[in-house]
């Protein structure tokens, strides 16, 4: 390491996390020292408050020279900002979404958003670690706060389900990545992401590495949900409170993403021969079990969990991409992807409310009547979610699609296109449910209220979703220069 | 000596996790962790690592298991009720269990010929050691774990305390 490096003290490298965790903690002691008959909405505000100062310095670390710190164990660069910043910003906006909309008689309001706070800390932590026990560390520090929040709603029976099926799945999928770290320990006797690629070549025992490398893509595949690794998804979408599966629909997947790149570029580019059929495969197939489940459901949520599925096979599809390439449209799509899913959330949040009146898609026949705004930013998110221009999801999908075929295969963006078509068809299902003039002999249903914070959180989504989509170009700057952290290690193979 | 104590051990450690799993009853369940969890401590010392052979001893096998058997008794939890399973599971997951555990047992003992073994000794690893790694190249994980264990804290209570009244 050289002298510059050593320069910026080790706290910068894991400031927003310190302040996450303060942020944490500042909740709990708050929510003890207050009077249980108090409203505990200002705790809500006290996180917002801390996330977006974890926000600030993570892009801070922007200014820094990329670098470890702690021994090697965390790496601020461009990349773990990128996420970091994306991250902080999705649990903002689930932080606004359940300030409005969390019961004012709930007695675990502290707790929740103490949660989310918490959560947030094992996320971006994912996405800085290179060593992989801070990794599972962190996973399970990010896990386990969604376990507990998948469960909120404890007075229905879904909710529980939701979190026991969430808890025992998830912990399972933990228990294989963890074995894959022992492996990848006994092949190449170091758990540092950065020296493994150095030293696969000279490992002992290659299918060692081989086993240990498809054990991890088993946990980190379960997290992103995708197919064969997507069982839990549509019920713990199902039974989870709507501003929780805002959160936990986006933002520990996009951390489980960057830390699939992180493994996958940054720790095993020498196997990409290997690994990048097996990414095919499961791209192919999770868009393909996704958008086919999709087309069935009459569940609002269900159905949004199976395109979740898929969704993360199109972004898989961007892994084909030849050299950084595939970084920065992964990346992007993430971006798109959290946005428009956030988005979509918060809008179904706020109409259908914390109990959820409205589960069915003909349950949201004529929003667009009784609650013109609502509904037409439920149609703005429906239509990114196809991915027609002129919102995040379309350049999503197109860079994601152009990056595969540049990548060498044709084929993949072609099974991408076939299943956006399908996709179209369940979304335009709900679009058409949302427009529809309501049936006359409904009852009335009121007026879902928009308050400031949930206000603020719709134009945060709608915001980046239509930025995303008319000027791509800032954000996509900034996921190839991302992309840039791993070009060295990706050159020094070849 | 050494690999005697060692197949004993390893013996009873396996015996211990296969009868957790085959009985009914959740204190039977629990006393079986009992002697997996010692006989893991005696199979640690084996490999020279006494401090952690001490503490699986003290915490595990001592605090952690008093504190199962206790709310196991505490909660008169029953005998445990047995559904018939998916048919999936049976179908598929036990050929595919058993396909996954020839995979990587034959992987294994591949690769043992290449990475060579731990020797059972008489040579300790010290606290010394013990404290540098942990307080120093893994001083971030270490501190990390304070944090994953105040959530699964928070949980808890978020999770057990009762909805509604005040």
């Amino acid at each position: 390491m050289n002298t510059a490096l050593q320069s910026v003290p080790d706290i910068y490298r894991i400031l927003p996390e310190v302040i996450l965790t303060l942020t944490g903690v500042w909740i709990m002691l708050m929510d003890a020292a207050m009077k249980p008959s108090k409203s505990r909405r200002s705790l809500g505000w006290v996180g917002a408050f801390g996330v977006t100062a974890a926000l600030y310095a993570s892009l801070g670390q922007l200014s820094m020279p990329a670098g470890t710190a702690f021994f090697g164990t965390v790496q601020t660069d461009a990349f773990s900002v990128f996420f970091h910043v994306l991250i902080c910003g999705i649990v903002l906006v689930a932080l606004l979404l359940s300030l409005d909309t969390l019961p004012a008689n709930q007695h675990h309001r502290g707790e929740y958003f103490a949660l989310m706070v918490f959560g947030a800390v094992g996320m971006c932590l994912l996405t800085s670690a290179v060593e992989l026990l801070v990794v599972f560390i962190a996973l399970e520090i990010s896990s386990i706060s969604t376990y507990v929040l998948a469960g909120y709603r404890k007075n229905t029976g879904k909710g529980p389900e939701a979190a026991i099926k969430y808890f025992l799945l998830g912990s399972f999928a933990t228990g294989f990545l963890l074995y894959g770290v022992a492996m990848i320990f006994g092949a190449t006797g170091t758990t540092q992401i950065n020296d493994i690629a150095a030293l696969i070549p000279v490992a002992k025992s290659p299918s060692l590495v081989l086993i240990a490398f498809a054990l991890l893509m088993v946990g980190i595949l379960f997290k992103v949900s995708a197919a064969p690794f997507h069982v839990w998804t549509p019920d713990v979408y199902e039974g989870a409170p709507s501003p929780v599966v805002a959160l936990m629909s986006t933002a520990p997947k996009a951390a489980a993403f960057a830390l699939l790149i992180r493994l996958v570029y940054g720790g095993f580019p020498t196997l990409k021969p290997m690994w990048l059929p097996l990414l095919w495969a499961v791209a192919v197939l999770s868009m393909t079990v996704g958008n086919l489940a999709a087309l069935r459901q009459e569940n609002v949520k269900r159905m949004l969990a199976y395109s979740s599925i898929a969704h993360a096979g199109y972004l898989l599809a961007a892994f084909a991409g030849a050299g950084t390439s595939g970084i920065a449209a992964a990346a992007f799509y993430t971006a798109a992807y959290s946005a428009m899913n956030v988005g979509i959330f918060a809008v179904i949040t706020v109409a259908s409310g914390y109990d959820e009146k409205l589960p069915l898609i003909g349950d949201f026949r004529g929003l667009i009547h009784r609650a013109p705004l609502l509904g037409g930013l439920m149609l703005f998110f429906l239509i990114s979610l196809i991915g027609i221009p002129f919102t995040g999801g379309f350049f999503g999908k197109f860079f994601s699609f152009t990056t595969a075929s540049q990548g060498g295969a044709i084929w993949l963006p072609l099974i991408g296109l076939l299943n956006s078509g399908l996709a179209a068809a369940y979304y335009l299902k709900l679009v058409v449910s949302v427009a529809q003039a309501p049936s006359s002999n409904a009852p009335v249903a009121p007026k879902p209220q928009i308050g400031v914070a949930v206000g603020t959180a719709l134009a945060f989504a709608t915001i980046a979703t239509l930025v995303l989509g008319i000027a791509p170009g800032q954000v996509l700057g900034a996921a190839k220069a991302s992309a840039q952290t791993f070009a060295t290690t990706i050159s020094s193979i070849k | 000596m050494h690999l005697v104590l060692f197949l004993i051990f390893a013996a009873f450690c396996l015996a211990g996790a296969i009868n957790l799993l085959l009985q009914t009853h959740p204190i039977n369940s629990a006393l079986s962790l009992i002697v997996v969890m010692s006989s893991l401590a005696v199979l640690y010392l084996l490999l020279g690592a006494e401090f952690l052979a001490a503490a699986q001893i003290i915490v595990y096998a001592g605090a952690v298991m008093v504190l199962f058997t206790f709310v196991v008794m505490l909660l008169n939890v029953g005998e445990e009720e047995k559904t018939h399973g998916s048919q999936v599971a049976k179908v598929i997951g036990f050929p595919a269990v058993v396909v996954i555990l020839g995979v990587i047992s034959t992987i294994v003992l591949e690769a043992q010929k290449h990475l060579g073994g731990v020797s059972l000794s008489d040579g300790v690893t010290t606290t010394q050691d013990l404290s540098r790694v942990l307080f120093h190249e893994l001083l971030l994980p270490f501190e990390l774990t304070s944090v994953l264990i105040l959530i699964a804290i928070l949980g808890a209570v978020a999770l057990a305390r009762k909805e509604g009244h005040s």
